[in-house]
């Protein structure tokens, strides 16, 4: 590799008095002083959240308002820090979402262990457990850092898709048109 | 309507004059830390402290201003320092230890008794200045006392009896005592002018004065020469003067006495609550006495503006024959300038980055001082040749 002698120019008297220096940090900084501030003030003004964004995890409903996990635990499963904690149940056969046969009974997600990296939701297949924009998670007991099934539903909220895969399967079965 | 007042003991006066000053004087030394907070944050695009208040008092509408300035952050924080426990460590020498922060306010807070701060009209239309006790060793006070407060640092380094605050304090004597000369040197030329061929006293009633009002006086003289302030006649010396100053009160870029990264804060390590407050309150006095005595020495005092006094303000408003109003406007327009230094002050604070120590000592010693002695050779042949 080549070596380049870089000349070093000697400093002039004025650089070496340093004033003119300082005049110009002290313009820099007089510049700085009458700019608007860059903060946010935080409780009251919020940040914009990026798409994408990987905050709680909650569990979301579909458009006709039907819990979309179905509890097969593949969450549960794949959780490296065993976060979650899902108790199975049978939906009643009288139900309009009897067709879909298993709906979680109980679903905790202990946010003290939650690490936010996303796996469960990567790993349902049902699209139910979504990462989604809140990043503030605060309480005064560890029991109130669990959230449970309202609660995750609550932060969750619905989500626009169209799969309605179940119903379809449902149709299917009746008319006799597998898909 | 103030007769009342000129009746009581002379005793009781200058004790009600002396407490005033100072209670305009501590606060304004304690507001001075919320202002750095403030200034700094405002240099860093921040807003700074600004959601404190007393509960009480947040109805009042429109003091969310005084909130966003934080003013109740400053409440609050002085009134933590007297309900905090203050603590006293067990390896120190306790009698200098708490002598050390009391000794650095006393000097703080004496040499303002030789600092004029206004000036007003008296029945006969002389100009007479507001100040505590006009003596003619004027500068020389303030000299001789505000270097007392060089004993505190390093009291208070010996005291706390372990080696940073130690060497902060070894560090902070030799400092201050480096341009000290220098800055006694800068002012000698100011001295030389008033005191001169250019007095124009009668000849004979004159023997010679270093009263602070006597520059101030000589600034607000008619014409072109009279009216000039010194910074215009002296720029080098007001120069030295400002650098010796910046390097006196401890500021960046000089502050190597604090020194938070190499020294932990250096003389204040062991000092907390009460006492840790009080060296501030000290050096921010330090810093306004410091300020007062460069508008007075070179940017006119209470004059407004060079070349337009504050007399020629009193007469052009019609106030002149109000002494009070006059008084009050001289003290408004002198505080106003002090304040403007003291963020000159902040201001670079916040733009400047600290000078490595021995930078400090050969600027004192290599620069500063041969500029100083060669300024006043310079300055005492041009006047001697006047």
């Amino acid at each position: 590799m080549a070596v380049i002698q870089v000349e070093r120019k000697p400093l002039t008297f004025a650089e070496r008095t340093y004033i003119p220096q300082i005049v110009g940090g002290l313009r820099t900084t007089l510049k700085h002083l009458f700019r608007k501030p860059l903060t946010l003030e935080y409780p009251e003004q919020r940040p914009v959240i990026p798409v994408g964004y990987r905050g709680v995890p909650t569990l979301v409903k579909d458009p006709n308002g039907r819990e979309k996990c179905v509890s097969c635990q593949l969450c549960e499963f794949v959780c490296p820090p065993k976060a979650i904690r899902i108790t199975p149940g049978e939906i009643p056969a009288d139900s309009t979402n009897a067709h879909v046969e298993k709906a979680p009974q109980a679903f905790d997600i202990d946010m003290l262990r939650c690490i936010y990296c996303g796996l469960c939701q990567e790993v349902c297949p049902e699209e139910a457990i979504w990462l989604q924009n809140q990043f503030s998670m605060s309480g005064y007991t560890r029991a109130e850092m669990v959230n449970n099934k309202a609660k995750l539903y609550e932060l969750g909220g619905t989500l626009p898709d169209s799969h309605f895969k179940w119903d379809k399967k449902k149709s299917a079965e009746e008319h006799g048109n597998a898909h | 309507m103030f007769d009342f007042y000129f009746e009581i003991p002379h005793w009781i006066r200058l004790v009600v004059q002396g407490l005033a000053v100072m209670l305009v004087m501590f606060p304004i030394a304690a507001a001075c830390s919320m202002a750095e907070r403030k200034i700094a944050a405002w240099i860093q695009d921040r807003p700074g402290p600004n959601r404190t208040i007393a509960p009480i008092l947040a109805w009042v509408p429109g003091i969310g201003f005084l909130q966003r300035l934080g003013l109740f952050q400053l409440a609050a924080d002085g009134g933590k320092f007297a309900f905090k426990e203050d603590a006293v460590p067990g390896h120190v020498n306790k009698l200098y230890f708490i002598a050390a922060p009391i000794i650095a306010m006393i000097p703080a807070l004496t040499t303002v008794v030789a600092v004029p701060f206004g000036a007003y009209i008296d029945s006969a239309g002389k100009l007479v200045p507001i100040v505590l006790a006009n003596v003619d060793l004027g500068i020389l006070v303030v000299f001789a006392v505000s270097s007392l407060g060089v004993y505190a640092v390093i009291l208070a380094g010996w005291a706390s009896n372990s080696k940073f605050p130690f060497l902060g304090g070894i560090r902070a004597s030799a400092q201050l005592i480096s341009y000290e000369l220098s800055m006694t040197l800068s002012v000698l030329p100011v001295f030389l002018w008033t005191n001169g061929p250019l007095a124009t006293d009668a000849p004979g009633s004159f023997t010679g004065s270093l009263s602070l009002a006597r520059v101030v006086e000589f600034q607000s003289q008619a014409g072109f020469w009279g009216g000039a302030w010194f910074i215009f006649l002296m720029p080098l010396s007001a120069f030295i003067f400002l650098v010796a100053l910046f390097a006196e009160t401890n500021r960046q870029p000089f502050d190597t006495v604090e020194s938070e990264a190499d020294l932990v804060n250096s003389f204040g390590s062991e000092y907390g609550a009460f006492k840790w407050s009080l060296f501030y309150v000290a050096e921010y006095a330090h810093m306004l006495i410091g300020s007062a005595i460069f508008m007075l020495l070179f940017f006119g005092g209470w004059n407004p503006l060079p070349w337009i006094t504050l007399s020629d303000v009193a007469h052009f408003l019609g106030f002149a024959h109000l002494p009070i109003v006059t008084g009050i406007v001289g003290i408004g327009i002198f505080v106003g300038k002090v304040l403007a230094m003291i963020f000159f002050f902040m201001w670079v604070r916040w733009t400047l980055p600290r000078f490595r120590y021995d930078q400090v000592m050969a600027i004192g010693w290599k620069k500063l001082l041969p500029l100083a002695i060669a300024n006043l050779v310079a300055y005492t042949i041009g006047i001697a040749l006047l």
